[in-house]
């Protein structure tokens, strides 16, 4: 599983900057950031290479911070790579929540990371069908 | 013209006797049937028997909306259920409403106050009257419309809302005179011209804005828009709704029902009365209330009142338009809302922190309410949903206590400002 952290965002000017500049004073690097366009508010979704010390710098910094487990899984980076992970998900009823993905060009890989209704059957069908789970340490 | 001639134009000689007299009937009848009075009294050792003159009544205790809230829902009333024909209702300060209850004879009295101002404003038997203000528990539609039924005028119920619907039926049925809040009246007016139509194209020539504080430029605006004259009332729940005063067709203060009211001004701090012209808090006694006689409310309303006769030749005192309140209650469209309550309903939601901030502003002609709230629980994180979920439910709960559509925004804990005194948790930037 890859541990992620999940802000409070406002939306309002200079808010998402607000937090980049506190990550880059204390030299926490991002692995990831996903955050989707709202009306008033919304939840921005990042991984650090150091989400613990990431979470204490944001926290003193006034944000509000959790930490939530995603499903990382790493696909060929070919048309269908998803496709195929999807279905053996969609074909058992599992739903997907939240999805955000990003490539590797050197590697010809595509990680995948996901938020599902039911974590433990999805996890038991990924590992089933051979799939390559990922953590925070691979990513 | 004249609705009671005989009672608008007393001398202030006989309107004095004929108030001193009710005020030592009201002050026994009180006394005799309402055991909250009667307590009052008792713990101060003042007997109905002691007053005798206008300075003796400033002995009287205040009444205050707590005391509604305490005696919740019935106990300040002075007859049976058997003798209370109607209940109205309006906003406490937090969650139960204050509740009054009417006597056949009290709705008499009180469509007469209402019919006052309608004739002496220029309101007619002959006139077609639309009622645009929210039908229910508010006196304010009930109110006008016993009252101009009883003038003889033909009344057209239609509530509040549906705005467009409203300006076909006002040019279609020839409507001559209009009721609604003076922000709402506004929105018609605009809704008019979106609508491709000049106030030519209509009939209306009379306007009853009340409600609502609102200043002498709002009803200059509304007589412009509309090409018509108008009218401001006041009134409050507590001690009857609307037809405690109302203007003349001269528009210059509002004539207070004195045979029916007793009105003082106080100081705010000192409660001190104080001299005409001077400004101070209003404070009310019902002289002919059966159903629920009150004694001295506090109305925190801040205006003054001039005894010089008016130009109308009526003699009744008149109070101007209120300037201000001495507490934080806000006028939201016509509806009070008080900051505590809207604390209240937070207070009981552990996914929010204390810190709120309430914000008043005025989009177009309509007030607008919106509530900030930092959120202090972690776990709504997980989940979009949650945080749109909680969003909605503050919102429905908003609704269920206020009456009105607030406006629910989100933000992060210790975004708002801190205060080291008493907190001014209230942003109103309408008339700004």
């Amino acid at each position: 599983m890859v541990e992620q952290m999940a802000v409070f965002m406002e939306n309002r000017q200079g808010r998402i900057m607000e937090l980049a500049k506190t990550l880059k004073e204390n030299a926490i690097d991002l692995i990831t950031l996903s955050i989707a366009d709202t009306k008033d508010f919304g939840i921005l979704r990042c991984i650090a290479r150091d989400n613990s010390k990431a979470q204490k710098v944001l926290k003193d910094a006034g944000f509000t911070v959790t930490t939530t487990k995603l499903i990382g899984v790493e696909v060929a980076d070919e048309p269908g790579g998803m496709c195929d992970i999807l279905t053996l998900l969609g074909d058992k009823n599992i739903n997907i929540e939240y999805l955000y993905s990003y490539a590797h060009v050197a590697t010809k890989k595509a990680i995948i990371l996901f938020k599902v209704s039911d974590e433990e059957l999805a996890l038991k069908i990924l590992n089933e069908n051979g799939i390559k789970l990922l953590d925070n340490g691979v990513i | 013209m004249f609705f009671q001639k005989e009672i608008e134009t007393m001398s202030r000689k006989e309107i004095e006797n004929l108030q001193l007299e009710r005020i030592k009937h009201i002050v026994a009848y009180a006394y005799d049937n309402v055991p909250f009075y009667k307590e009052k009294f008792d713990k101060i050792g003042l007997k109905p028997s002691h007053i005798k003159t206008f300075r003796d009544y400033e002995n009287v205790p205040f009444t205050t909306k707590d005391d509604f809230r305490s005696n919740y829902p019935y106990s300040l009333f002075a007859v049976p259920m058997d003798d209370i024909v109607r209940i109205h209702a309006s906003s406490g300060t937090t969650g139960k409403p204050v509740v009054v209850g009417y006597t056949r004879k009290d709705l008499d009295i009180w469509s007469d106050v209402v019919a006052r101002f309608i004739v002496s404003s220029g309101g007619r038997k002959s006139d077609i009257v639309q009622n645009a203000f929210g039908y229910g528990l508010f006196t304010g539609a009930l109110g006008l419309h016993m009252g101009w039924e009883k003038v003889g005028a033909t009344v057209v119920p239609i509530s509040s809302g549906n705005t467009e619907r409203q300006i076909m039926l006002m040019k279609d049925l020839k409507v001559t005179a209009l009721i609604a809040t003076p922000s709402y009246g506004l929105y018609m007016g605009e809704t008019m011209l979106n609508m491709g139509l000049k106030p030519s194209d209509l009939s209306l020539r009379l306007g009853f804005f009340g409600a609502e504080a609102s200043t002498k430029e709002t009803h200059e605006q509304l007589r412009k828009i509309f090409g018509i004259k108008t009218n401001d009332n006041y009134g409050l729940t507590e001690v009857m709704g609307p037809g405690v005063a109302g203007e003349c067709y001269l528009n210059d203060g509002m004539h207070i029902a004195e045979d029916h009211f007793y009105a003082e001004i106080l100081n705010k701090e000192t409660f001190k009365s104080m001299g005409e012209n001077e400004y101070g808090e209003l404070v009310i006694t019902t002289l002919t209330k059966e159903g629920l006689p009150v004694l001295r409310y506090r109305t925190k309303d801040i205006t003054r009142i001039s005894k010089k006769p008016c130009a109308c030749s009526r003699t009744m005192a008149r109070m101007d338009k209120i300037i201000g309140r001495t507490d934080d209650m806000l006028i939201i469209r016509g509806v009070n809302v008080f900051p505590s309550q809207i604390e209240a309903v937070l207070m009981d939601m552990e996914e929010v922190g204390n810190s709120f901030e309430i914000i008043v502003d005025r989009v177009g002609y309509m007030d607008t309410l919106e509530v900030r709230i930092e959120i202090s629980d972690e776990k709504l994180l997980l989940d979009y949903g949650l945080l749109e979920k909680l969003r909605d439910r503050i919102r429905k709960k908003f609704k269920e206590v206020l009456q009105i559509d607030v406006k629910v925004k989100l933000v992060e804990p210790m975004s708002l400002q801190r205060f080291e005194g008493k907190a001014r948790r209230v942003k109103d930037l309408r008339n700004k």
